[in-house]
């Protein structure tokens, strides 16, 4: 029904074009769901933006047919692609806080769209719109539609998109990520309806997304994207099963599996980011072994809570207090990574900066080692935890200052804790340092605007490093990176907790992720522990009716797929 | 990369925006032209040997009976119009950077620390901010200009009426930088480098100075223009009003309220010509700020 044929897109800029996607092929049947999977930067989204006819200036089509049926849709003057555009082929987008519109009740935002494409009285419309929500499961549909976006959640906010989608009963839509922004229990449902759809009422699905494990669950057939090219396309279970890309490959090993744990991921391209010399950072390997650094540390929480006051709605009277943290308790072994799971809200990023001191807690205590670890009120910036302790952020885009260069960020833990005092020596050992965690030494006299994500956090990773941590925070460290760079940068992850010893806090959203990284594992849910205990049994054994759940939503791949 | 293209891309819209090129070649040319103006201009204004009474109000050139020395014409005391003015924009333009410098740092200091801090030291700063925005600039300008006149014995005070007036003009303008400063500031905090440093044990004043305000250059820069002109003008009000500088060392302003008494007379040129000047200097000023608020804006492009 869609047929896509050697489309090319370019955008010019001051150096010339460049192209976005080239060459690219797809076809789509009714009721297919096809998956378009690759990196950030592959293309994916310029190809759905080409199909429905909104590429971002200056950007423009260079060669190619699209055809839509018997629709050209190249041909189309813009007044006939807007009449085709939400008429016969509508759009998901990634965030529903942002495509809805937040002054509209949903009522009203759905009406306009019917009545836009389709000549029907404001009765009629408002019908259609009830019969659409209750269609995609929002439950007392009648009611609900007199409400703002903000008073759904997010999951039900996604739906009503997706309503929105299908007001006017759509041949095709393309959907953009639209999983991406949810929880696992939430994707797992919105992930339903869209197979559902394509089922039910014969729509054809364009699924643009990174995550394979989405594309494995739901997708009919699938083509992968690398720098704007198409590599291989097919049946799902073909192309991801049996893949004959050596791209494809790599990118299957670099999936983390959930039902058992890899002592390393396999990366057989480990071409354009690390860049393995002959020392790797022997320098710097000594001199982090030398010093006090031998026997690891562990760290205990004991009935951690954390309140935070409400917004105050009255005068008189005292605001509700929120708790994030309701009587944490937990000990890290020495020695070894704690993965640290939960949705979103769950508290995980709340406990980590209890711990770093930069909020105070209500109630509790910490210890790291055999001491105490004051709370962030009386805990001085020279008490030795501050460097004992360190943090990996998850963006690795805000957490290394734009302004800096990468020597004077990697200086800047030597020089603070006064682990080196010579500034020549400091230079020397941040370039063993970088070359330790696999980036070229001439990084030091770059910004880091001038990396991509992966290297970014290589670097953030080297700067916890260099400051000769025990224990090291890892909030999130890899779910802001593409597949490929999150196995490059867990692998090197484990690399250094071996060799130096580290105790690891490992925090993510992903079960996976957590599997393959942690030795015990904790599972939070709205600031309570639900289920704590050593990985392996809480993964093939877990207690928890809530750790079920989550283990049975994340998507996962059929064992027989694995190619190793 | 993207510094780098960045930095191509301010050259490269520079050079694509005819208004920029005018507005930098006036502004580049009025300050080269003041700073070394005892070298360029024709008489010294502030030695009454250099000029004569008989060369007394003689129109510029493309008028009758003017005289080619005089490009522009001549004052009532024959003084050089084209000398006069370098002279102005001089003190004009000395007094406006120096009021911008001071209220820069004061202004990015108070805004660093309160968006820093924030809490009671915030709240009390702002306030004090709030306060000072109700107040018209011109009336803070005459109210430091009033009270050094009381306190300072009559002989100090001509020695010290441009520091004065700078101080005036500095704390009526310091708002701008410390608001900006501190809605930046707020921004930053939030990022995880700011976290990151506090979690490792920094001294505050490091992380505002040489973490936090590198991030925040391009807004203040932006503002430093902006309120260079604005200082340029306010100096120019006050000195027309007669409590700015005085007629014996005169800037844009005072030449300005000179020019007045001959606009009646015929003399046009004694009012017009210092007026349009300082109107080309702020607008090229303004244009320019416009042009640099583009560059670190690209959203608004």
């Amino acid at each position: 029904m869609l047929t896509i044929k050697d489309l090319s897109v370019k955008f010019p800029s001051r150096f010339g074009d460049v192209t976005a996607i080239e060459d690219v092929d797809l076809k789509i049947r009714p009721g297919e769901i096809h998956g378009l999977v690759g990196e950030s930067g592959a293309g994916k989204s310029t190809v759905g933006a080409a199909v429905i006819g909104l590429i971002s200036t200056p950007g423009y089509i260079a060669k190619g047919e699209i055809t839509l049926g018997d629709t050209d849709l190249r041909a189309l003057t813009p007044e006939q692609a807007h009449a085709v555009r939400g008429d016969r082929i509508s759009m998901i987008f990634q965030d529903p806080q942002t495509s809805l519109n937040p002054l509209m009740t949903v009522e009203d935002q759905l009406i306009e769209t019917i009545q836009t494409h389709s000549a029907v009285s404001y009765a009629e419309a408002q019908n259609r719109a009830v019969d659409l929500l209750e269609e995609i499961g929002i439950k007392n549909a009648a009611e609900r539609i007199k409400s703002y976006p903000h008073q759904f959640s997010g999951g039900m906010r996604q739906r009503v998109v997706i309503a929105l989608a299908l007001c006017t009963d759509p041949e095709l839509i393309i959907a953009d990520e639209p999983t991406t922004a949810l929880d696992v229990a939430v994707q797992q449902q919105v992930l339903d309806l869209l197979r559902d759809l394509a089922d039910r009422r014969n729509i054809a699905f364009l699924l643009i997304t990174h995550d394979i494990g989405v594309i494995a669950q739901i997708a009919d057939r699938v083509t992968v994207m690398r720098n704007g090219k198409t590599l291989e396309s097919g049946e799902t279970a073909q192309v991801l099963g049996h893949p004959q890309h050596p791209y494809t490959v790599a990118l299957m090993d670099a999936v983390p599996p959930l039902d058992h744990k890899i002592p390393r991921f396999r990366l057989p391209v480990e071409d354009d980011i690390a860049v393995q010399s002959k020392t790797k950072g022997a320098d710097a390997k000594a001199w982090l072994l030398a010093g006090e650094q031998t026997a690891p540390t562990g760290l205990s929480v004991n009935n951690l809570t954390m309140r935070f006051r409400g917004t105050r709605t009255s005068l008189w009277q005292k605001p509700d207090s929120f708790t994030a943290l309701d009587d944490v308790s937990f000990t890290v072994r020495p020695g070894t990574i704690m993965g640290l799971v939960g949705e979103s809200g769950s508290g995980k990023s709340t406990l980590a900066r209890v711990l770093t001191g930069l909020l105070h807690p209500s109630a509790g205590e910490m210890t790291l080692g055999d001491a105490n670890l004051p709370p962030a009120k009386q805990r001085s910036r020279h008490h030795p935890s501050r460097r004992l302790m360190q943090m990996v952020f998850q963006d690795p885009y805000s957490s290394l200052n734009a302004r800096h260069k990468i020597g004077a960020i990697l200086a800047e833990p030597l020089w603070l804790y006064g682990l080196v005092n010579d500034a020549k020596q400091r230079r020397a050992l941040a370039m063993a340092m970088l070359d330790l965690v696999g980036m070229p030494a001439d990084s030091i006299d770059k910004y880091p605007h001038q990396f991509s994500g992966g290297q970014r956090q290589r670097i953030a990773v080297a700067r916890a490093i260099l400051a000769r941590p025990k224990f090291l925070i890892c909030d999130e460290p890899t779910s802001a990176l593409d597949v490929s760079i999150q196995a490059q940068v867990l692998n090197l992850l484990k690399d250094l907790q071996a060799t130096f010893g580290l105790t690891i806090l490992f925090i993510t959203h992903n079960m996976s992720v957590a599997r393959q990284m942690a030795d015990d594992m904790i599972v939070l849910r709205n600031g309570k522990i639900e289920e704590t205990g050593p990985s392996e049994a809480l993964f093939s054994k877990p207690a928890a009716p809530y750790t079920r759940t989550l283990l049975k939503l994340t998507p996962k791949m059929p064992p027989e797929w694995r190619t190793a | 990369m993207i510094a780098l293209l960045k930095r191509n891309e301010a050259v490269w819209l520079f050079v694509h925006s005819p208004a920029a090129i005018i507005a930098a070649v006036v502004a580049i040319a009025i300050i080269l032209g003041a700073a070394f103006a005892p070298w360029v201009a024709l008489v010294d204004p502030y030695d009454l040997s250099s000029f004569s009474l008989f060369d007394g109000l003689l129109p510029p050139v493309w008028e009758d009976g003017a005289n080619p020395k005089y490009l522009l014409g001549t004052d009532d005391q024959g003084r050089d119009m084209i000398s006069s003015i370098l002279y102005g924009a001089r003190l004009s333009l000395f007094i406006g950077l120096a009021a911008m410098t001071i209220a820069t740092v004061l202004g990015v200091s108070l805004g660093l620390a309160a968006g820093y801090y924030g809490g009671r030291f915030d709240a009390i700063v702002m306030r004090i901010a709030d306060v000072q925005l109700a107040l018209p600039a011109i009336l803070t300008a005459l109210l430091i200009d009033g009270i050094a006149r009381g306190l300072l014995p009559a002989d100090i005070q001509q020695e010290l009426r441009v520091w004065v007036l700078t101080l005036a003009i500095a704390l009526s303008l310091w708002v701008n930088f410390a608001r900006t400063a501190r809605a930046s500031t707020l921004v930053q905090m939030n990022k995880d480098y700011v976290q990151a440093a506090i979690m490792m044990g920094q001294r505050p004043i490091r992380i505002m100075f040489v973490h936090i305000f590198p991030n925040i250059l391009g807004p203040l820069l932006v503002i430093m223009t902006v309120d260079l002109a604005s200082a340029i003008l306010l100096e120019a009000t006050l000195s027309f009003l007669g409590i700015g500088l005085p007629a014996d060392s005169p800037s844009l302003g005072t030449l300005i309220r000179i020019g007045m008494q001959f606009l009646l007379s015929g003399e046009w040129w004694i009012l017009w010509i210092p007026t349009l000047f300082l109107v080309a200097l702020v607008v090229s000023i303004n244009v320019l700020g416009d042009f640099l608020r583009d560059v670190f804006n690209p959203r608004l492009r």
